[in-house]
């Protein structure tokens, strides 16, 4: 009898301490959206915030959720639009992602048009913020016609560091120019995914927002 | 070296194949002896093996059924008992409370008796007796006197008269004391009555008795049956304790799905006690925090079952003095009370969640003007529902020790069964192995023999020619069991 008891409890510890040894891995998400207020882009941000409401509802307790905008030097923590880290328990949640919503109803009524787009500068900053937050799936979305334009002097030939981090590229639109010669938009896109991608992050674009969903499961 | 290097012999395949073939074929006629014996030998350690693992598989199946039929007639045994025991409770019930009152029932009976008798006794009919009278008039009526005597005939008018009054207060009289005697006949009626309810209730009561002792007949002879270990009695456990685990299964079954659903209307709201995000070994801490709360209600539903004696899973909790169980089954009940008031809380909370939720997706979205509107008035009604639930099912899921016990001893002789059938079972693939390699023995030195043809073709011309003496041919190898 007490030798098979010793088996058992063997048995329990020796699943019990596998269990414990492997590296777990968070199960909270984190994610991080660029928003492009450059020119003429502007326009399309009540689209973005119809997806900020979306990416609102589907995120859960313990996720992290920031917004920034993407102006003229974006690699600063000035540029968070809105942050937020939501509890454990969900009522507070839920008033959590009411409290945001609010801050980008806000920021959108009076959001004026920056002069530059610094897009690198804004994803070195989203890294930077996610690491800090330790979640465990982590989702750079980047709300951008991806067209860079550097003010002069600023250095973002800069490799990204982008490993276990997906990046999305959401309503990627097609500029007057890429109408012309659409291999132009086509090099955009594969330029982008090259650099995500050499980081050690993987590239997905999303047009049609309606797929939003599969940008957020994991 | 490869193998064709080696089979090349000469360059044509055919003619190298026929040269190793000749030389293969000389080498085994040669080693024939020593091939057939080693076969043989291999096939019978095989055989033999096999045959003594079957064996004692055999042996292991027989002291299994044996152990099966230890482990069932005990059960029925300690079945039996307690079915016996609880008879005699109620029977010892029955006579405590019905022959109890016997004595009142025998007084009142006694008195009902007497009552009914002194009414008899009044009631009877006394003939009225003749007026004393009669003989003076019988003197008059005989005086000789001459006929149309007027005194005579005065007198015996007044007799006449008389006696007239005398008949009509007579018959009043006696039609008084028969109306008298009827009054105390009716009032007999609610006596009798009573008298056969009194003795009804006695033959109801007397009947009971009797079925219960029919009962523990047929129990004691089942019990008899079990002590004196009868086929039948084996027999008639075994089916019964298997129908008992497939009930039990299907019952267990339901009652994990009741589990599930109280999984499901705890969990949730924990997570604004625990939180929901932590995680231990995979499973979210709210979700442990709400199976600890199950589990937690289960036992102490399987604790107060024992105390009750309903169910014998802890002899401990049984063995204990009546005050020290009762006491304990307070207490089991009192937490059982408090968890079923906290899940009715937490099922109260979820429904105050979802609507917080519904809200604030609908603000996401931007209708909360429709989110208002669709609020309506009957959503009490499922909150009332949740909140019942959260407070009825650790109530139900208590139940669950009873197909619980049922499931644990029946599983012991389920598993009995299955352990003799994987026996018997290894038995038979063990002597067909057993039988299979032995046979293949000799296929093998048959074959062998095949392969060797031409020689041996060449082996028996020659000795037929030579026609040697029966001592000098060489002799067959001798196999046991082989025809």
């Amino acid at each position: 009898m007490m030798k098979k008891l010793i088996i058992i409890l063997s048995f329990v510890s020796a699943v019990f301490i596998g269990g414990c040894s492997e590296q777990q891995v968070p199960n909270t998400r984190g994610v991080y959206m660029l928003m492009d207020t450059s020119g003429t882009y502007t326009q399309e941000l009540e689209q973005a915030q119809r997806v900020i409401n979306f990416i609102l509802a589907n995120l859960e307790p313990g996720d992290s959720f920031a917004v920034a905008r993407v102006d003229t030097a974006s690699f600063s923590e000035k540029d968070i639009i809105a942050k937020v880290a939501f509890d454990d328990r969900p009522s507070r949640a839920n008033q959590q992602k009411r409290n945001f919503r609010d801050k980008i109803d806000q920021f959108v009524k009076g959001v004026k048009g920056s002069a530059y787009t610094d897009i690198t500068g804004g994803t070195l900053q989203a890294i930077e913020w996610l690491t800090e937050a330790g979640t465990g799936h982590n989702t750079i979305l980047i709300f951008s016609d991806l067209q860079e334009d550097l003010k002069e002097g600023y250095v973002r030939d800069i490799p990204l560091q982008l490993t276990g981090f997906k990046v999305v590229a959401l309503n990627v639109t097609k500029l007057r120019t890429d109408n012309v010669d659409p291999r132009e938009y086509l090099n955009r896109l594969a330029n982008w995914q090259q650099r995500v991608e050499s980081g050690g992050g993987t590239w997905q674009v999303v047009n049609d927002l309606e797929r939003l969903e599969k940008v957020l499961t994991f | 070296m490869s193998f064709s290097n080696i089979f090349m012999i000469t360059d044509n395949p055919v003619i190298s194949g026929v040269i190793w073939f000749v030389i293969l074929t000389i080498v085994f006629y040669l080693a024939r002896n020593h091939a057939h014996r080693a076969i043989i030998a291999i096939s019978r350690v095989l055989h033999n093996a096999m045959r003594v693992s079957a064996h004692s598989v055999m042996l292991a199946e027989k002291r299994m059924i044996q152990r099966n039929t230890e482990v069932l007639l005990e059960q029925g045994r300690e079945a039996t008992e307690r079915i016996i025991e609880r008879e005699f409770e109620r029977v010892d019930a029955t006579v405590r409370r019905d022959l109890a009152e016997y004595p009142a029932l025998h007084r009142h009976l006694s008195e009902e008796i007497t009552k009914i008798d002194e009414d008899y006794n009044q009631s009877i009919e006394v003939p009225p007796a003749p007026p004393g009278w009669v003989k003076a008039v019988e003197a008059v009526a005989k005086i000789p006197s001459a006929k149309g005597d007027p005194m005579v005939g005065n007198v015996l008018e007044d007799i006449h008269q008389s006696l007239l009054k005398a008949n009509i207060k007579a018959t009043e009289e006696y039609r008084k004391a028969s109306h008298k005697r009827h009054q105390l006949l009716n009032s007999m009626m609610p006596h009798w009555r009573k008298l056969r309810q009194v003795l009804t209730q006695v033959d109801k009561n007397v009947n009971s008795l009797l079925q219960r002792s029919t009962a523990i007949d047929r129990h004691i002879d089942t019990y008899e049956g079990i002590i004196s270990r009868t086929d039948r009695a084996v027999r008639m456990l075994s089916s019964s304790s298997l129908t008992q685990f497939f009930i039990a299964a299907f019952v267990l079954t339901v009652a994990t799905g009741g589990a599930f659903i109280n999984f499901h209307l705890i969990a949730r709201p924990l997570s604004e006690m625990v939180g929901g995000t932590n995680q231990i070994m995979g499973l979210q801490i709210n979700n442990i925090a709400a199976m600890v709360i199950i589990l937690v209600e289960l036992t102490m539903g399987l604790f107060l079952m024992e105390a009750l004696r309903i169910t014998r899973l802890f002899p401990v909790i049984g063995a204990l003095n009546d005050k020290t169980r009762i006491r304990m089954a307070w207490v089991f009940f009192s937490i059982l009370l408090f968890l079923a008031c906290v899940e009715a809380g937490l099922a109260f909370m979820r429904e105050w969640l979802m609507e917080e939720d519904a809200k604030t997706l609908a603000a996401l979205r931007g209708d909360e003007g429709v989110a208002a509107v669709t609020e309506n008035s009957f959503l009490w009604i499922t909150t009332a529902a949740q909140m019942g639930m959260g407070f009825v099912l650790p109530f139900a899921l208590m139940f669950v020790a009873i197909p619980l016990e049922t499931f644990v001893h029946s599983l012991r002789t389920v598993l009995g069964i299955v352990a003799v059938g994987f026996l018997r079972a290894l038995a038979w693939v063990l002597r067909l192995f057993g039988n299979i390699s032995r046979f293949a023995g000799i296929a093998i030195v048959n074959i062998y023999d095949l392969v060797i043809f031409g020689p041996l073709f060449i082996e028996r011309m020659v000795k037929g020619r030579e026609e040697q003496p029966e001592e000098n041919k060489s002799k067959p190898v001798e196999y046991r069991g082989v025809a």
